[in-house]
């Protein structure tokens, strides 16, 4: 971010930058950045808070008005909460579900899963007015568990989009099954932090499950580009410990 | 887990680790200009966000290439196909203002604080191990800002 607002700056435009690491932005001495307290992924602080982020965005675009720079300041107010705020309506899912089989394979398992979701991510989509930020890859959840399980089986899926290496076209579809979970999970009764979602997903689910053991078949993978998928972005840095005691404590 | 501090250990020094790596900008370039109520300004977001009909970033490429995201865009239209898993996603999922705050942008023009909004913002994706690797494409963005009159722009990572 701080170098784009470097090029940015060369190029006449006048920038400001929010920054959520400090360390980084004072490292770079971008022209104006605003520090901002919040967590990864959340620069404007806290989703459906209207007034609070506009209080955020407006502290930055003020350091506009700076006469010398490189100008870094700090936002002080805290985020109000680390779920997703209030839920303004009483929401259910109308259907009765049957019990999660706890036998079958681990296709069978997502498979079902993934159907079970199948109702929360519609009240999800009711509720966003119809947003959903699935339809990256063009599959349905089913379609990607189908597809995600193949990999770990002895014949590798067929492609589902050209131009895809196999690593991408993997890593675009695991973060689309991660996606339709967390949107399904996110309208389920109680109020969900980041943290509780994340450990949900990936102690709790057998999507969890096949994605770490998506994370160890592309370590054994003879594809270089997988090792980034087995290193990098598959399984977040903060789950790591989580997997680790879990492991110690079976 | 708001400041580096607070972050889990791994995530911490992954953070720290990479300060020595970051280059050294040997100018100040500082770009004064008129009053916020007569700015134009742009969003330019490292979230690698996008629409659906466009490309997926994480995809093998560069990683460096841009998204035009259009000053029209509908909520349910843009999606997210960045690279890193390390950063929390629920927010954009429930609410994209977070990441990309175009309608508090536009109520800001709308009570006459900031001058106009841009007729198209832009989105790369953070997370490439050498940022350097931008100045190509952000020199190519200042010409399509600058034709679309714009004169500020807001920055946001994720």
């Amino acid at each position: 971010m701080s170098a784009l607002g470097h090029y940015l700056e060369q190029e006449g435009i006048a920038t400001v930058s929010i920054s959520l690491i400090r360390e980084h932005s004072a490292a770079l001495s971008p022209p104006r950045a605003l520090w901002v307290p919040f967590m990864l992924g959340r620069p404007m602080g806290v989703p459906n808070d209207p007034a609070f982020q506009t209080r955020v965005v407006l502290a930055a675009l003020e350091l506009l008005d700076r006469d010398a720079g490189p100008v870094l300041e700090d936002f002080t107010e805290d985020a109000p909460y680390e779920d997703l705020g209030d839920v303004p309506e009483a929401l259910n899912c109308p259907v009765s579900f049957p019990r999660m089989r706890s036998d079958g394979s681990l296709g069978e398992r997502l498979a079902d899963e993934i159907a079970q979701l199948q109702a929360w991510h519609e009240v999800a989509r009711k509720h966003n007015h119809g947003r959903t930020t699935l339809g990256v890859t063009g599959l349905s959840p089913l379609q990607l568990g189908v597809y995600l399980t193949a990999w770990l089986s002895d014949t590798l899926p067929a492609p589902y989009r050209e131009g895809l290496v196999p690593a991408g076209a993997l890593k675009l579809a695991a973060d689309e099954l991660k996606t339709f979970y967390y949107e399904a999970k996110a309208v389920q009764p109680g109020r969900h932090s980041p943290a509780q979602v994340l450990e949900w997903f990936w102690l709790d689910t057998a999507a969890g499950e096949a994605f770490v053991a998506l994370r160890d078949m592309a370590a054994n993978s003879a594809d270089p580009g997988m090792k980034g998928i087995a290193t990098l972005s598959l399984v977040p840095r903060a789950v790591m410990p989580l997997l680790a005691a879990r492991q110690a404590g079976s | 887990m708001v400041r580096l501090a607070d972050l889990p250990q791994a995530e911490r020094e992954g953070h720290l680790n990479r300060i020595p790596t970051l280059p050294q900008f040997p100018t100040r370039p500082f770009v004064k200009g008129p009053a916020l109520a007569q700015r134009r300004v742009a969003i330019v977001t490292t979230a690698g966000i996008h629409l659906r009909s466009d490309q997926p970033f994480d995809t093998g490429g560069a990683g460096i290439d841009y998204r035009v995201i259009p000053g029209d865009v509908a909520p349910a239209d843009l999606v997210m196909s960045h690279a890193s898993v390390n950063f929390d996603r629920t927010g954009f999922q429930s609410d994209w203002n977070v990441v990309f705050p175009l309608d508090r942008l536009k109520e800001l023009v709308r009570d006459k604080i900031v001058g106009a909004v841009a007729a198209f913002h832009y989105s790369f994706m953070g997370a490439i191990p050498k940022i350097e690797r931008y100045e190509p494409k952000a020199r190519e963005l200042a010409a399509m800002l600058r034709n679309d009159g714009v004169d500020a722009v807001l920055l946001s990572p994720v």
